[in-house]
């Protein structure tokens, strides 16, 4: 067992020290918040010329329609979640799945019909009253999710955070492989229908603005999104929002205390300890927190495909979500963004595309969505080997990374 | 292990071992106790079948516990998980599949000598091919990480994980592969209602000399003195002059050897196809922290006692969850371990259980 040892001495230069003045003097930077405003714009318009994209030859067939990019943008909201976990506090979280689960139940059990003994309604748009079961109004619903998930993570963190490292990985793979067994097998919890077994919960209520705000701005705010022309497009820009606003938290939450002291318990759990930093409070929140975008992420999810399914919760997904954040880049924000939309990209059309594409144009005969997984395993073990920072590094972390945390061994027993 | 001074070495180790029990473990021993009430009420309601299905658990648990000390071995010299063994183990099963039928070409006609020769040269080919196989994957896959941070071998242990169930899937595709049934499923000999098939009395046969073997080579030999002294300190022993490279690829050379073993050994008793390998891969892996991860005997120990678990759960009728929760039970008893005795069965206490 190799002792944990302190870091390299800290730089004065870049290191945390400047990084941390600036922020403290107020200081932004104005070419960061322009091109960060660039791409948000883009994004926002991103409906209207997509097609003008599609057309264009050469890459016109590889632009994803604005159906894909609510699943690519609901995936990406996961991975700056679990980035929280993963990157800021350095949890190995392989379980991340159960949480997508818990916030897709939560939907299905608040917004559908799953529980016909009870009819309850509190601002469901675009569906009759008098129907059976329990229907909140979506946005509630999402805070509750997120809420309910965070509770499912601080139950689950409590007894397992104290275990470091890999021992924590382990359990919180256990949990993921749990919860959606629980789901699975939930039709009949003491005679109780739970979960709806294999069939899973379906349909669940739509978003939307609801008769008032859609009548006083002539139908321009939709009443229901499932029930608009635009589908697409205001789902597009719901998830967006939902992206906005975790980024910005996540961005918020690095610099703030919590965030700081996530850091230093990743650097250094036991340096972390002596510096007075209570560390199950603060993996407890790190946990609690990845947790909530997580569950934010699997309601959004569910009311857009209106159903909960158990067979979209499988591990696979933990490491799915996993393999966005290394790609981009452990605990920095912008590469998770970029590693999300790209595997996002991938898993939804990407793979397909290029298979079809293989398949014409050279006639390969080859087809990539089979071997996703062994594709996304093989982008892992390439990062890790060759960039561990990621495609976007995190200062401090290329620091880590390059260097090692631990002492150079003697007499090489290392390459 | 450092036992407190003047205290008598307890039989339940850290447990109760001198000092009050705190409600931890209060809680720990109730939930074992109403297992064990659990299954003496179902070995008096139903005798026989009781019998039965403890045998069938006695052979998954020699499988699982072949794929365990594969676990164990490599994260006692690595403090790594090397979560691409199981896929590890269901690629060697499949390879074995295709050895058999096209290479060998056996079948159930045979007489009993040739069947026999095949499933021994299926063993020595098997185990020296994904001996290399587990060397390679250490020497691409984690020796470049032996200094990084921790998570990372880890996370790159996940890729590979995936990587080779996926080599698995492009040359079997997703079909289940079988053998014919050489070793008959008709009962070796029987006590009172209680039979020991044929096939389950092979797993045995062959299971129990590779665990002497390996136990004197790890307990014996110079090599292996090597590895626990590696596992111990890799620096100190670099300066002892032994050669930590090489005694980390035997480790891994070892590791793979047992899980092709295992892999025949499924083989003969199920079906299995590219993904096989990810559940019962967990599975061993629980009972190797169940036994104490790093414990050669802890990890046959808790191989076993996950084995019958699995059984009892599936087989017996009264009150039993059935085959539906065997995921979440076995995982609940794996995270039960690690919230309640971090440090396994017969495990020592180590920083990580903290």
């Amino acid at each position: 067992m190799t002792e944990p040892s302190a870091a390299g001495q800290p730089r004065r230069d870049g290191g945390l020290g400047g990084e941390l003045n600036r922020r403290l003097r107020g200081g932004v930077d104005p070419r960061g918040l322009a091109v960060v405003a660039a791409v948000i714009a883009a994004a926002l318009l991103y409906p209207y010329y997509f097609e003008f994209l599609q057309d264009v030859p050469l890459i016109g067939d590889f632009i994803p329609g604005v159906g894909s990019m609510v699943v690519m943008l609901v995936f990406t909201m996961m991975a700056v979640g679990l980035n929280i976990v993963v990157g800021y506090a350095g949890l190995l979280d392989l379980g991340y799945v159960a949480f997508y689960a818990a916030g897709a139940y939560m939907a299905a059990w608040f917004a559908s019909q799953q529980f016909e003994q009870w009819r309850f309604h509190l601002g469901s748009v675009g569906i009759s009253k008098e129907l059976s079961g329990l229907h909140l109004s979506i946005w509630i619903v999402i805070l509750l999710a997120g809420l309910f998930t965070m509770a499912v993570g601080i139950l689950i963190g409590l007894p397992t955070l104290r275990l470091r490292g890999d021992y924590l990985a382990i359990v919180t793979l256990g949990f993921g492989e749990i919860i959606p067994q629980f789901v699975r097998n939930g039709d009949n919890v003491f005679g109780f229908d739970l979960t709806h077994g294999t069939f899973g919960i379906s349909p669940i209520d739509s978003p939307g603005f609801g008769k008032t705000l859609s009548d006083a701005t002539n139908e321009l705010l939709p009443l229901s999104y499932q029930q608009s022309f635009d589908r697409a497009r205001w789902f597009f820009w719901t998830a967006l929002v939902l992206v906005l606003v975790t980024v910005f938290c996540s961005v918020r939450l690095r610099d703030s205390r919590l965030g700081r002291a996530w850091i230093a318990i990743r650097e250094d759990e036991t340096a972390a300890a002596a510096m007075g930093i209570p560390l199950m409070r603060t993996k407890t929140w790190a946990y609690a927190l990845g947790a909530f975008f997580g569950g934010v992420a699997g309601a959004f999810y569910a009311s857009f495909k209106a159903g909960a399914f158990p067979a979209d919760f499988y591990f696979n997904i933990s490491v799915f979500l996993l393999c966005m954040v290394i790609l981009g880049g452990l605990g920095s924000v912008w590469g998770v963004i970029l590693g999300g939309m790209v595997l996002g990209y991938l898993n939804v059309e990407g793979l397909a595309t290029i298979g079809t594409k293989l398949q014409q144009d050279a006639g390969i005969d080859f087809d990539p969505t089979k071997y996703q997984f062994g594709i996304y395993g093989l982008i892992i073990v390439l990062v890790m080997l060759f960039r561990p920072t990621g495609l976007i590094p995190e200062r401090r972390h290329k620091r880590e990374l390059e260097e090692g945390v631990q002492d150079d061994t003697l007499y090489g027993t290392s390459q | 292990m450092a036992n407190r001074a003047g205290q008598p070495s307890s039989p339940f180790g850290g447990l109760l071992g001198g000092r009050r029990p705190g409600w931890l473990s209060l809680i720990g021993l109730a939930l074992v106790g109403l297992v064990l009430v659990w299954l003496v009420v179902n070995a008096f309601k139903t005798p026989s079948l009781f019998g039965n299905i403890f045998v069938i658990g006695l052979a998954n648990g020699a499988v699982y516990g072949l794929v365990a000390l594969g676990y164990t071995l490599v994260y006692g010299i690595l403090q790594l998980i090397n979560f691409a063994h199981g896929d590890v183990f269901a690629l060697s099963g499949l390879v074995a599949s295709s050895f058999i039928i096209s290479t060998l070409g056996l079948d159930t006609s045979n007489a009993v000598l040739s069947i026999v020769g095949g499933i021994v040269l299926t063993l020595i080919v098997i185990m020296g091919l994904f001996a290399l196989v587990n060397v390679g994957i250490e020497l691409v896959a984690y020796r470049r990480l032996r200094n990084a941070p921790r998570l990372a071998p880890l996370i790159t242990a996940i890729g590979m994980s995936f990587i080779v169930q996926n080599v698995a899937l492009a040359v079997y595709d997703v079909e289940f592969r079988s053998v014919p049934a050489f070793i008959p499923r008709t009962d070796a000999f029987t006590l009172g209602e209680i039979g020991l098939a044929w096939n389950k009395l092979a797993v045995l046969i062959i299971t129990v000399p590779v665990l002497v073997l390996l136990t004197w080579f790890v307990t014996s030999t110079r090599q292996g003195k090597a590895m626990r002294a590696v596992a111990q300190d890799k620096d100190a022993s670099a300066m002892m002059g032994i050669n930590v490279n090489r005694t980390i690829s035997v480790t891994f050379a070892l590791a793979g050897a047992l899980a092709g073993a295992a892999g025949i050994l499924y083989l003969l008793q199920f079906n299995m196809r590219y993904d096989t390998g990810f559940e019962l891969g967990l599975i061993a892996f629980t009972a190797a922290v169940l036994g104490g991860i790093g414990n050669l005997s802890g990890a046959v120990l808790g191989a076993l006692i996950i084995g019958f678990i699995q059984a009892f759960n599936e087989g017996l009728t009264w009150y039993a969850p059935g085959s539906d929760w065997t995921r979440s039970l076995v995982f609940g008893i794996l995270i039960a371990i690690l919230v309640f005795r971090p440090e396994g069965l017969l495990g020592e206490r180590t920083p990580e259980g903290g």
